[in-house]
Order: structure tokens, then sequence, then C-alpha cells
């Protein structure tokens, strides 16, 4: 750790959040091998883990939130006004992992320009532009999770456009 | 939306993949990485596997990740292999953090099985029926050979024009360097030629060479143990980004302090704020330029305090007067601290009014350089600068007035000391003398420009992006390498004998044939008849040096795409091809000096230059040192390891300039204005300065990046930084297409709105595909033709409202915000 300080405000922030992820049947694709070949599916299932209600959020306070299981925090959005990939009736609602993928520190939100940052090494993200790397070290954009919204209104995370950082596989 | 990989998991290297050491081929800090492979169809476990940690459990921060740049399919002995290439924690560079560029290594590869990098050339290509046509390597080098040996032999070497590279890296290295060093300065002696980043042979920091400071002359622990970082014109959290975080930041958190001297605000001041505090920073924002009033205000400041350091002066430096006289290819006198100063006392005053400073703050700054601690020990100060000096106003005196200040204050040869440039790729020059170059060195652009060379050879240099006065320079190459072109085309169907006389005819009547060695088929290379396709580190064997001087050996992985060749192999070649046609022309003398390159590998390259003149270091040797190498000079081999040395002139004795006396000389560094051409007038005449700048993102022009999509989708023009309220009054918004122009031409790029950015001045990152910053950069250079690349001026107007790439993109700032 470099600076365990700034590990610490963004690991509270994580705890602090009102999580409400159900816990995801975690499907193992790892197996020892079988002495015959046996068919695995090509894609990775995701669980479809309920993160929360549209009554729940309130615009540009993020969610804790942990997907697709409860070692894989992650922020839950409003925005306010649509945004690409954006999801609900206001196609304002997105998800991201908050592990930065350059070295897997927490992320901090920063609502004034609403961006993620890393204490670590500085790198940035965009909310608002679909995890965007705005500066940073990551080689990739921040994981978005893939939200459905259902009649009641409650929010379900269902999928993930990138590796999280620290997993060979999303699902493990 | 920003680009999706899409990419949800990846194969797990098992405990017997192949391990191998790989040291970072972009930036000079040289990270080191290990390289997995294993064969296509095994795989790890969760359990089981290469990195001996259990991956069904979430790895906390910092621990082992492979990232899906860090992976891919790629060529070994012939068999798909997979590869990971994952930043290694036990090299002492930059223990196990990875940048954004050496991070994309695997991704960076070419590979037929994921389809990355198909943009590298795989054949000889030439130009053939009005198009390149794919060749063989003896079809391509006999006629490379048969053209220049005949214009060598008839017309002299020095109608042979050549470009090359003289870096570590990439595709450089003490190999690659010597090959074709071995083939243009020992084979024949060619005077005109150039390097990879500016228009002649010749080196960027002459100055504080003939003072007799080699520029890498610490390590890069001293950062951890000093008390002041003093940063001149560099941005190292985005070009060295390793070397900031894991060597600048322990310092700062050690209690250093920092100084950075630069017209813009950047990452790299913010970061530190961050780290140090702003009490601990001090950002000196001078006008574009002026860097020289300030460091002699330093100096006079530092002197006139009585806060040198007289034993080392007394010991280490010339003591009577005047050692070297100002002459023509001597840009400033040099010789005693005394004689120096009677040119470079300056005032604080005066220094102020220059560079538009507070005095107060250069005050502070000499201060934090040289004022002893309370206890009266001295205060150590590492002095790190790069292209803004470099490549700005002035380069001989402004930075041998900044290596004054190291030496007055005796910070060289210490530890926390230092006075370094913080460079670009990494090192690895091995080649004959290059005195018959000499001194000033052809402005070679400026040669071809006016008509000059029949012949022009170019390794891995795309100047179309990345030279000076580039509009001119590319309208003249293109209209010259056409007349060959036109003519090759007339001679189809002739006989090799016909198609020579044809090409050299158009040689003689201005035209100029083209040989293009390169990874990729780059924006000059569009005007070569002859391109031949080379292949970079890791996929040959090659060795380097960082900026402390580390030296490794980064190991080959896999298999030279296509039947290209390392660049070492392909001089060999040529040379082979040249001792062949001489022989047949019947010149033997001549087609003798050809002889000595009958290499079948890069290893041999290595030994008859490299090893020739160091023994003792060996690939075997180099391999066994893994990725924390040996800090060159190799002094010795005892109890089975290199022996180097951390840091230079740690016995007080300089000797970079050759003088016996072994006394480093200070430099009568007179204040001018701006040196070079038609530079004041250029900025009196325009509304902006125009920064040229880089961004962590890019490895250099981009030319493996323009094949990327996560890079590309970040900035898919190059971005210019500018301020706000100049962008109103010109009715320009986030990422519309603008256009800068002056006397020299035109470039474009996407208005990137910069909150810090001040009025009037714009940065715009360098050496882009989609716009080259080159085009509006004036021909004018030093007395030694070094470019000033970072000293331009010119207008802004809008070209388009925002592309839809551009529409896309995050236009906010690039600073963290807890």
């Amino acid at each position: 750790m470099r600076c365990k300080k700034m590990v610490d405000v963004g690991r509270r922030q994580f705890l602090r959040g009102g999580a409400v992820a159900a816990a995801g049947a975690a499907v193992s694709t790892i197996a020892p091998a079988p002495a015959k070949a046996g068919p695995a599916n090509a894609q990775l299932d995701y669980p479809s883990n309920k993160l929360a209600n549209l009554s729940d959020l309130a615009v540009n306070e993020p969610m804790d939130i942990e997907y697709p299981d409860a070692d894989s925090p992650g922020i839950l959005l409003k925005l306010g006004e649509a945004v690409e990939g954006g999801a609900g009736p206001d196609n304002d609602i997105v998800a991201y992992s908050v592990l930065c993928p350059h070295k897997g520190w927490y992320l901090t939100y920063n609502g004034e320009d609403r961006s993620l940052n890393c204490p670590g090494h500085y790198s940035r993200f965009d909310a608002e532009a679909g995890g965007q790397q705005i500066w940073g070290h990551a080689t990739q954009n921040l994981p978005q999770f893939t939200l459905r919204v259902d009649d009641n209104g409650d929010i379900y995370a269902e999928g993930c456009s990138d590796l999280i950082f620290g997993r060979p596989s999303n699902v493990i | 939306m920003a680009y999706k990989r899409q990419i949800d998991r990846l194969p797990i290297p098992p405990s017997d993949a192949k391990v191998q050491n790989v040291t970072c081929h972009y930036c000079i800090v040289g990270c080191g990485y290990k390289a997995y492979t294993w064969p296509r169809n095994k795989q790890g476990t969760a359990t089981d596997n290469a990195f001996g940690i259990d991956l069904s459990e979430q790895q906390p921060a910092d621990g082992k990740w492979i990232a899906p740049s860090m992976y891919n399919v790629v060529r070994q002995d012939g068999q798909d292999v997979h590869l990971a290439v994952v930043p290694d924690e036990e090299c002492v560079v930059n223990s196990g953090l990875a940048s954004i560029r050496g991070a994309r290594m695997a991704e960076n590869r070419p590979s037929r099985v994921t389809g990355t990098q198909q943009q590298r050339l795989s054949d000889p290509l030439v130009w053939r029926n009005g198009v390149w046509q794919p060749s063989t390597w003896n079809d391509a080098l006999d006629l490379v050979a048969r053209v220049t040996a005949k214009v060598v032999n008839d017309y002299g070497e020095d109608e042979l024009v050549v470009s090359m590279f003289d870096h570590g890296g990439s595709a450089g290295g003490y190999e690659n360097t010597w090959g074709t060093g071995k083939l243009y300065f020992e084979s024949m002696k060619v005077k005109n030629c150039r390097i990879h980043n500016r228009p002649a042979y010749n080196s960027e920091v002459h100055s504080s060479r003939d003072m007799g400071v080699g520029e890498l002359n610490y390590s890069y622990s001293d950062y951890e143990v000093t008390d002041t970082i003093f940063m001149i014109g560099a941005n190292s959290l985005e070009t060295q980004t390793n070397l900031f975080l894991n060597h600048m930041v322990p310092g700062l958190r050690n209690g250093a302090r920092f100084i950075m001297v630069d017209p813009r605000r950047t990452v790299t001041v913010h970061a530190a704020e961050e780290v140090a505090g702003k009490d601990n920073v001090l950002h000196l924002a001078i006008k574009p330029g002026t860097d020289m009033a300030l460091f002699n205000a330093l100096l006079t400041h530092i002197v006139d305090n009585g806060w040198t350091d007289n034993e080392f002066i007394a010991a280490s430096t010339f003591q009577d007067g005047e050692a070297v006289a100002e002459g023509s290819s001597q840009p400033a006198g040099l010789g005693s601290l005394d004689y120096a100063l009677q040119t470079c006392r300056t005032s604080i005053e005066e220094a102020a009014e220059i560079c538009g400073v507070d005095g107060a703050d250069i005050v502070k700054a000499a201060e934090w350089i040289a004022k002893p601690h309370d206890d009266g020990a001295r205060r150590k100060c590492v002095t790190a600068y790069e292209k803004g000096i470099i490549w700005g106003n002035d380069n001989y005196r402004t930075i041998g007035s900044l290596v004054n200040i190291s030496l007055a204050t005796g910070n060289i040869g210490r530890e926390g000391g230092g006075c370094c440039r913080l460079g670009g790729h990494q090192e690895g020059y091995y080649r004959p003398g290059d005195a018959h170059v000499g001194r000033p060195a052809e402005y070679v652009d400026q040669f071809l420009i006016k008509g000059g060379g029949k012949v022009y050879h170019i390794w891995a240099c795309d100047h179309y992006k990345t030279t000076l006065n580039a509009s001119q320079f590319k309208r003249v190459l293109k209209k010259r390498s056409d007349m060959v072109k036109d003519a090759m085309d007339a001679a189809a169907g002739g006989t090799r004998e016909e198609l020579v006389d044809a090409i050299v005819a158009a040689v003689n009547a201005g035209g100029i044939f083209v040989v293009d060695v390169d990874i990729i088929h780059s924006q000059v290379g569009r005007n070569a008849h002859v391109i031949l396709p080379a292949c970079e580190s890791n996929e040959m064997n090659l060795t380097s040096m960082n900026g402390e001087r580390r030296m490794r050996l980064s190991e080959r992985y896999m298999d030279p795409f296509g039947n290209s060749k390392p660049d070492c192999l392909i001089a060999a070649n040529m040379a082979q091809h040249m001792e062949r046609v001489l022989r047949d022309m019947g010149n033997e003398t001549y087609a003798d000096q050809f002889k000595g390159y009958d290499w079948e590998t890069e290893e041999d390259a290595f030994m008859d230059g490299y090893n020739a003149g160091n023994p003792e270091v060996t690939y075997e040797r180099l391999r066994a040192m893994g990725n924390n190498g040996v800090q060159e000079p190799v002094v010795g081999f005892e109890d089975g390891k290199l022996v180097g040395v951390p840091r230079l002139y740690a016995d007080g004795k300089f000797d970079r300039h050759g003088r016996e006396d072994k006394k480093a000389l200070f430099c009568a560094a007179q204040w001018r204005g701006y040196a070079a051409a038609g530079k004041a007038r250029e900025a009196e005449n325009h509304d902006f300065f125009i920064n040229n700048v880089r961004a962590n993102i890019f490895w250099q022009n981009q030319f493996l990046d323009q094949d990327s999509d996560f890079i590309q989708d970040r900035f898919p023009y190059p971005f210019i930084e500018m301020n706000g309220e100049d962008m109103a009054e010109l009715d320009i918004s986030a990422g519309d297409l603008i256009e800068i122009t002056n006397e020299n031409g035109a470039t474009q790029g996407m208005a990137y709105p910069t909150d810090t950015a001040k009025r009037g001045h714009v940065a715009m990152v360098f050496g882009s595909p989609a716009g080259s910053q080159g085009n509006v950069v004036n021909p004018g250079v030093s007395e030694l033709i070094l470019p000033e690349y970072k000293l331009t001026f010119g207008n802004i107007r809008k070209l388009a409202d925002a592309p839809p790439q551009a529409r896309a993109v995050s236009f906010k700032s690039k600073e963290y915000k807890a």
C-alpha cells in the first residue's frame, strides 16, 4: 500500500453505504479437468442481482453496490440526464466497478464533475461518458455493469463490459 | 460512449508457462515485465498457476492481475501460443507498476489469431507497376544495393542521405544502432545523416557534455533521498510515469520539495501538490523560452548568498578563467565559475521581468535548491530536464546555464543529486565514431529541400509526423520521390539494369530514391520505393539502458511478424548486397569495406559491436542479471554478476568533454532573447503560443497506437488544450476541429477546454497521424542544428463542428479530483 490513508478513505466509503446486493450464485468456471471433455458455455453466466429500486436513487448521489459478488465493489448512480447506455425510464442510470483497472485501488466519486478518481496514481474516469478514462494509467475504461429495470422499478445488474481488476474472470 | 472491450475472462498461465525477462520498449524508464508464454491448448487453474496464488479470490490493490491489454496469442517458434506480459514486482525500476503504454505491450503485438496490429509489415515491398508489390528480401535488397552502390560509387557518399534512430528500446538498442552504424559510419562515411527526432546528426545536450557532465549521471534512487526535485520542461507523470510514481513520489513523501519550471500547469505539478502539499511545490510558469534568464538569476543568487559548494568547486571544476572560447561551432564560452558569472550575472528583478514570474518565487526556488539546512548541512537537489529546454530556445546556453547550478552546488555525483535529462526512448547507442559528420552537422532536412542527395535511406523514422518545417519537407520529398516513381513505372517490364538506369537518370534529374525500413507502412513510407519490414524488441533479443544507465536484455518471446527481421540483420544483408554489387561493378577495394557482416542472429551483432568494446557483457550474463540488470558502465564481473556503477562522477572527476584535467567547466550563458531565426518575429505576429506536448496515453507518433481502438476512442484527433475564454472568443466548442496556422503551414486538432491553460497559450499533442504539429514549426534551429519544436506561435480558427467521434469523448479536466 502506497498511501494507506487514502485507501482507507475509499474503503470507508465503500463499506458505509446502503448496498442491497443479493448474493448472486457465483458460477465457477474453473473446475478440475474432467477425464472426458464436457460442454462449457462460450459466455460467462452472470448473476441477475437486484441492486436497488428507482425510488432509492437521488440524482448524483451514488449508492455503493457489490456485483457480481460481494468482493467486487461498485457504484450505482442516477445522473439526472440521459446518457448513452443509461438505464431506467430517464436513460440516466449507470453502474460501474470502483476498483481501478490500473492497480485495483478504490476509486472515489467526485460529485462536482461526476468523475471517479484513484487516490493511488491519479487516474480519473468519467461517469457520464461510459466510464471513459479521462486521464490515467489503466488500459481499459471502467467496467460498466449492464442494468435492467423491471416494471416495479427494481434495478438489476446482469453483466459487465470489461474485466474487473484482480480476477481472471468476472465471475469467480 | 466509451470503448468497451467486452472481455470478461482470460486464460490463466499454467505453472509450467515459460517465463522471460522483458524491459518495456517504450519510454526511457524501462520498466521490468515478465512474459509468460504457454501452449494454445493448455491453461492453468485458479489454484495451480504460474503466479502461485489463489486466483479464485479477488486480488487486493497492487495484486497480480492480467489486464486484457496484457494478453495476446502470438507465434513462438512457429506455434501459436498464449502470451501474457505482466509488470514485475521484483524490478527495482517499477516495483510492479505498469504504465498505460507498457501494460499494452502484449496487445500491441501483431497477431494473426486475435487480429491485433495487422498494420505491421510482413514482407519487403517494391514500387512496381504503380503500386507497392510484396516481394522477397533478395529482390528488394538487390534493387536497393544496385541503386545505392551506383550512386555512392559514381557520385560519392555525400549523395546518400540517411535518417536513422539512435535510441534504445523499440527497434533500436545496441544491436540495431551497431548494425546501422557499422554500415554507414564504418563501411561508408555518410555525412548527410540525421537522427529520428532532429534534423541533423548531433547531441541534444552538447553543452552538458562540453562541460564534462554526461547527461545521465544519477540513479533513480537519488529522488528518494533528496531534499529538492528541480524539474524543468518535463512532465514526468505522463512521460516517465513510473519514475515519477515509484521514485519521485517516495522522495516527496520523504519530505522533498518540488520545483517545476514550465509555462503550462501539468498533471505532474498537480500530482506533486497532492503528495507533498501545495506549500512544498513551486510552479514557476515562466514565459516560453525564458529558462536561461531564470537559471542565471538562480545561480547569481546562490553565489551571492554563499550557498555554493566551494570545496567541490575547488576540487572538481576548472579554476583559471576561460577554458574554451565562444566561436562558430561553440555557442558559448566555457571556463571557471567566476568566468561564467561575468556573463551569467542576472538580478532577481531582471529575471522576474524577462520570465514573467514573481521575484519572490525565484528567491524561494534558489533557497529550495541551495540554501543550507538550519544545521548547516548542504541541501541535496536532483535536477531533471527534458524537451522543454532541449527543444526550446537557445539549447546550448540554456542547458549550460542549468548545469551551472548543479555544479556550483556540488550536486553531481552525489547521493540525492544529479543533473540529468529525463529522456524519451531508452538509450542503446553503440556505433563507430561520428567525427566525420562534423560540428555543426549538416542540416539534413534543408539539404534535401534544396535538392541535395540522390538516395535516401530511412530507418524507423516518420518525419512527416515529427520533423520541423514538415509542410515544406513533405511537399519537396513527395515531388522528388514521385519523379523516381514515374521513372520506375515507365521502365516496367524492362530488365533490372534498365530499371536501375531509369532510377539513376531520375535522381540525376532532381529526383530521389527512397528506401524505408520500418515496422509499419508509415506516412513518409508513402514516398518510398522500397520498403523493408523490421521487427521490434521481444520479436528479437534487444539490449538497451534506461535513464539511470540500467542495462537489460529484453528477451525474444515471439517470432518476427511474417518475414520481417531485426534492423541489425537488415543492415548486414544490405551490406552483403552492397559488397556483391560493388564487386560486380569491379570496385574490389570499395567492396572489401562491406565485409564483416556474417551475422546469423542479433546476438552476433551484439558481439561484433557492444561486446567488442565491453568484453564483460554477454547475453548470458545479462540474462542472469534479470530485470534489474546492471548500471553502466560495467566495471567488472564478480561472483557470477556483472558489476556496474550507481552514479557517475562519484570521484569528482568529470570526463565527458575528454579533458585531461577532468575538471568540469561552467558555461558563460548570455541571454539574448529568442535566438533562432524567425522565432521572435513569429511570436510578435501571432496570437497563440503553440506548446508541443506529450500525453501518457500515446507512445511517440502513435505508430502502434493508431491501430488501437482503446487509444483512438479516447483521442480520435490530436487534442489542443485551450483556455475557455479564448475558445469563446473564437466561437469554438469542446471537440470542434480547429486549425493552427502560421507562415510555415497549418495543422489541425480537437479543442480540449482546459481551465488551467493560460490565455493565449495552447498545448497540442505532438506527432499525431491526424494532425502533425511539425507543419507549423518554423525551420529555425540553434547554431548546432537543434530544432525548437517547443517555440512555435500561430493563429487559430475553427474548421468544423465536433465530429461524431469527438462528440463522444470526455472533455473533463485531466487533474485528479479527490
